[in-house]
Formats: structure tokens, C-alpha cells, sequence
């Protein structure tokens, strides 16, 4: 079973734990991605963030299909969140249980590897002296 | 052919605009579509990475662009 948001509105861990709650899970695992203080030294203020929302809705999918097949997921949650975020915020959860332990592993980081690479979602960050969306250039 | 995109990030700042009207002549392969876009816009070579969506799927240089299609520029993603 598969649970994918992307809202504007604060994520909720206790949402996603309860989402993947099953009798048959050995484990869950929990990725909850936070906005840092700073990028090589420098302070950031804040994030904004943006999607093309029904692609990236999409995206999230089949990497939640992905997991399903390869690590045989019980169920997996996958939040993302859009708009401004100031340090300390969640922008990303991932909640995946499986059978057992390993796979649970496993499967969260192979789906946040896999949606940086392929979810069309862009973050911009915003410093005191400037701005840079993040990994635009080489 | 008048070609529909559409922008996000940091390629909708170098458009300066969320949709643009572009058009191509003769070939409309993605892989035309991008060169012409580079040549237009010579930001978008400075890149890390050039993709385009249909219909909300990834396509790559040799898909041929239809008249209804809008075409999503999509720049280096970094969500999470």
C-alpha cells in the first residue's frame, strides 16, 4: 500500500508511522529529511521549495512501486512538502515497513536516493547575501 | 510547429517567464527542441543537467513533439 503527498502544509511523522502500521512488519524505518543552518560555511535563512506537482506526485509513485516489488514493503509513505521552510523544518518523509529489519533499510534509502535524483521537485536556498537553487550547476 | 513549454526552478528564471511559446522548424525531436533552446538561452548550457517531461513522464532527445503536447523543461531536480 502506497501513501505519496505533496503539500504545502507542515508533514506529520505520527501520520506516516501510523500510515505504515502493519501486524506483518518486523520493521519500519523513518527517513525525515530537516532544513540545515548552512551550505559550505555559509548560514542559510530559509528554503523555498517547488514541484511540478503532478509529475513529481507521479515520480514518487514508482518509486514507491519500486520498493514494493524489490524489498516486498508491507506499505510506504512518502511526504514532501512545498513552499518556504525555515531551518529545522521537514521537508521529506519516508516510511516504509517491511517483514523484516534489512529490507526496511534498504528500502528508505534507496527511495530518498532515488527521488533526489528523479522527483521534479526544486529546492532554492536563501543566504544573506544571495540565493542558489541547489545542484543547478556542476 | 509552435512548441507549448513550460518552466520550473531555476529555467523558469532564465526564461524569466513559467510558459513560453517556441518554434521549431521542420525537426521537432526533444533532442532539436533542447539545442535550439541552448542556442536561445545560452544559460541553460551551464547546466548540470537538461531533461523535458510529456504528459508528466521523462522523454528522452529522440521523442517527436505533437502539436498538443506541452513540454515541461525540467533543470537539475533537488528535492529532499
Amino acid at each position: 500500500m502506497i501513501d505519496i503527498k505533496v503539500e504545502s502544509t507542515p508533514l506529520s511523522e505520527q501520520a506516516c508511522m501510523d500510515y505504515v502500521a502493519d501486524d506483518a512488519a518486523g520493521g519500519t524505518t523513518i527517513f525525515i529529511g530537516t532544513v540545515r543552518n548552512q551550505t559550505k560555511g555559509k548560514r542559510v535563512q530559509r528554503l523555498e521549495f517547488e514541484a511540478y506537482i503532478p509529475m513529481a506526485e507521479k515520480e514518487m509513485r514508482k518509486i514507491a512501486e519500486a520498493v514494493e516489488e524489490k524489498w516486498n514493503a508491507l506499505k510506504i509513505a512518502i511526504h514532501h512538502r512545498v513552499g518556504i521552510l525555515q531551518v529545522g523544518e521537514i521537508p521529506v518523509i519516508i516510511a516504509v515497513s517491511t517483514p523484516h529489519r534489512k529490507a526496511a533499510f534498504e528500502a528508505c534509502e534507496y527511495a530518498i536516493d532515488t527521488l533526489k535524483e528523479t522527483v521534479p521537485i526544486w529546492k532554492k536556498e536563501i543566504f544573506e547575501d544571495g540565493e542558489e537553487w541547489v545542484s543547478a550547476h556542476p | 510547429m509552435t512548441v507549448r513549454l513550460v518552466a520550473f526552478g531555476i529555467a523558469k528564471e532564465i526564461l524569466n517567464s513559467s510558459t513560453l511559446h517556441f518554434s521549431l522548424d521542420g525537426d521537432t525531436r526533444i533532442g532539436t527542441l533542447k539545442s535550439a533552446l541552448v542556442a536561445a538561452y545560452p544559460a541553460f548550457d551551464k547546466l548540470r543537467s537538461l531533461r523535458f517531461a510529456v504528459n508528466e513522464d521523462y522523454q528522452e532527445d529522440d521523442y517527436e513533439i505533437q502539436p498538443s503536447d506541452e513540454v515541461v523543461i525540467i533543470p537539475p531536480v533537488s528535492g529532499g
